[in-house]
């Protein structure tokens, strides 16, 4: 990738990220740690790229590790983000 | 190629989702659609890349999701809301994990072109390998597999230096020709130990800020990652998470008035006792309580983590609920830290039953204390501390705090005469209109609904 195109990446992305949370009620803020937690599991896209490319037995010990981490993020982060924030969406209809 | 096209474009659409997803999870109106629409995005950018062309070991890919998937979705699905916190620090922890290990597979295979590249990759490698150990320690505190808090002698100094030798291990990875595999092994071990010896001595109250701020860790480490791999979505959604992560550990550090700094390099206990408190505590019976608050016209209640680790929110939701049958005003008020994690007691509180409207922030309730007639507090302690607005001395002095020793009587449900998580000393136990009901939360309030009801009838 181009030095300058992934600075510009860069940057945009964290300007984004500081401006949508910059205005989140405190209530939200432990689902909200937990759902950023769960985007970052897309680190197991590149664990699978990793093993996908792998030769050695210890560049695929080290991939499967990598994925098998990256998948326990995503999920695990998933479920109790799903779990905490349908609570909130219970009392909405009351 | 039109795979490439598919596999580029799906990955475009997974990071707009991450974006809107994250966007959606500020309001509570839209934060359960936020966290399906970043869900869509995780199961679209994962099918795609089983398309990537030239890939191999396809059955080590799906045996390892298999395996991490469905071990974290059922300890996900299991785990109690009052450990929360801990669980996401272990997911956090693995993911963390999981972006050096693709950096150490990228150092195996040896094929990184360029210095920046080759700098990128160490520090996705550092970042991702202090967030992990770092995320497990704190997990281990937390559930309390370790219990005390463990201080090196001149900890920040051997803080320092470990670190000024893992980077620099790290800068001679980064400057030598070729991959040296000694420096590397060696990088990685400097790099977890790292991680392990800041958080040792991190007391647990601390503890959240320090999940945050891993938190934020690993989306830099992923998103370092991603530039070496050259997958846009992973850069997008690791910077994304970093900055927000970063913001969000200064808004936790602000409210519990504590810098990052001061957390990472100054234990708590050590900065200073705090000016000894005079007088005695003056006990009252779950039938005084009960009618000091039948009888009142306006409670607010304080709960804390003590209440939540005794499971007793059902029980506190369903005295308030008799209270307000017999027309008393009834209203929560909830620290910015209250809980383990900004939030997490509201998230507790709605697990009860207790709905939004009665649940007030710091700024909206504080000056409705001096017109409650009692300020009932369940297992909180610091953040009702009034040292922290008159005792320079004190450790707190300075954190914004409930004002419940200004209402008209404050009940405190404690387990016994000690002083709480942190360790000080708490003047509103002593104050003159202040009583203490002794026991569990969960025994105690169920104590006092029985005599609510007695005096309904």
């Amino acid at each position: 990738m181009d030095g300058f195109v992934a600075i510009y990446i860069f940057m945009l992305a964290a300007f984004t990220g500081y401006e949508v949370i910059s205005r989140v009620p405190v209530i939200l803020h432990t689902p909200l740690m937990s759902g950023s937690n769960f985007v970052h599991g897309v680190v197991l896209v590149g664990g699978m790229i990793a093993l996908g490319q792998a030769e050695t037995p210890l560049e695929q010990a080290i991939g499967f590790v990598a994925v098998l981490l990256g998948a326990a993020n995503a999920a695990g982060g998933y479920v109790v983000t799903e779990r905490m924030l349908a609570m909130f969406k219970a009392k909405e209809k009351n | 190629m039109a795979i490439k096209w598919l596999i580029d474009a799906s990955y475009f659409f997974a990071a707009i989702l991450f974006i809107l997803g994250l966007k959606g999870m500020s309001s509570p109106v839209s934060a359960r659609k936020g966290i399906v629409w970043a869900g869509v995005g995780m199961v679209l950018a994962t099918v795609v890349t089983f398309l990537t062309p030239g890939m191999n070991n396809f059955a080590l890919m799906i045996i390892a999701i298999a395996i991490g998937g469905a071990l974290a979705w059922i300890s996900g699905k299991k785990v109690a809301m009052t450990d929360m916190p801990q669980m996401v620090a272990i997911y956090n922890g693995m993911g963390g994990g999981a972006a050096a290990a693709i950096a150490a597979v990228e150092f195996a295979r040896g094929e990184m072109h360029g210095m920046v590249v080759t700098l990128l990759a160490t520090l996705g490698a550092l970042i991702g390998a202090v967030s992990f150990a770092g995320s497990v320690v704190a997990w281990a505190k937390l559930q309390g597999v370790m219990k005390k808090a463990f201080r090196l002698p001149a900890q920040n100094g051997v803080n320092i230096l470990l670190a000024l030798v893992t980077v620099g291990v790290g800068a001679a990875i980064v400057i030598a020709p070729e991959i040296d595999s000694t420096l590397v092994g060696a990088f990685f071990i400097l790099a977890l130990v790292l991680g392990t010896v800041i958080t040792l001595p991190i007391g647990g109250a601390d503890m959240p800020v320090v999940i945050s701020l891993f938190n934020a860790f690993t989306g830099l480490a992923v998103g370092f990652e991603g530039f070496v791999m050259g997958i846009p979505a992973l850069i997008i959604a690791g910077i994304v998470v970093g900055a927000a992560g970063t913001l969000l550990t200064q808004l936790m550090a602000k409210a519990m008035n504590r810098p990052i700094s001061n957390i990472l390099f100054v234990p708590m206990a050590a900065a200073g006792g705090g000016e000894a408190v005079e007088g005695e505590q003056k006990e009252v019976g779950a039938m005084d309580a009960a009618a000091m608050m039948r009888y009142a016209s306006k409670v607010i209640i304080v709960p804390g983590y003590g209440m939540a680790v005794a499971g007793a929110q059902h029980k506190v939701w369903e005295m308030t609920e008799l209270l307000e049958e017999a027309g008393v005003e009834v209203s929560f008020a909830i620290h910015p830290v209250a809980g383990r994690m900004p939030g997490h007691m509201n998230v507790l509180l709605a697990e009860a039953g207790v709905p939004y409207d009665k649940i007030f922030d710091l700024e909206e309730i504080n000056g409705d204390f001096p017109q409650a007639d009692v300020a009932l507090v369940i297992g909180a302690n610091d953040v009702v501390n009034p040292s922290a607005r008159t005792d320079k001395s004190s450790p707190i002095f300075g954190m914004p705090i409930l004002n419940a020793d200004m209402a008209q009587n404050v009940i405190v449900v404690k387990r016994g005469k000690g002083t709480g998580y942190s360790g000080i000393e708490n003047a509103l136990f002593y104050k003159d209109n202040t009583r203490l009901l002794y026991g569990s939360a969960q025994q105690a309030i169920g104590e006092v609904i029985q005599h609510v009801k007695a005096l309904s009838v």
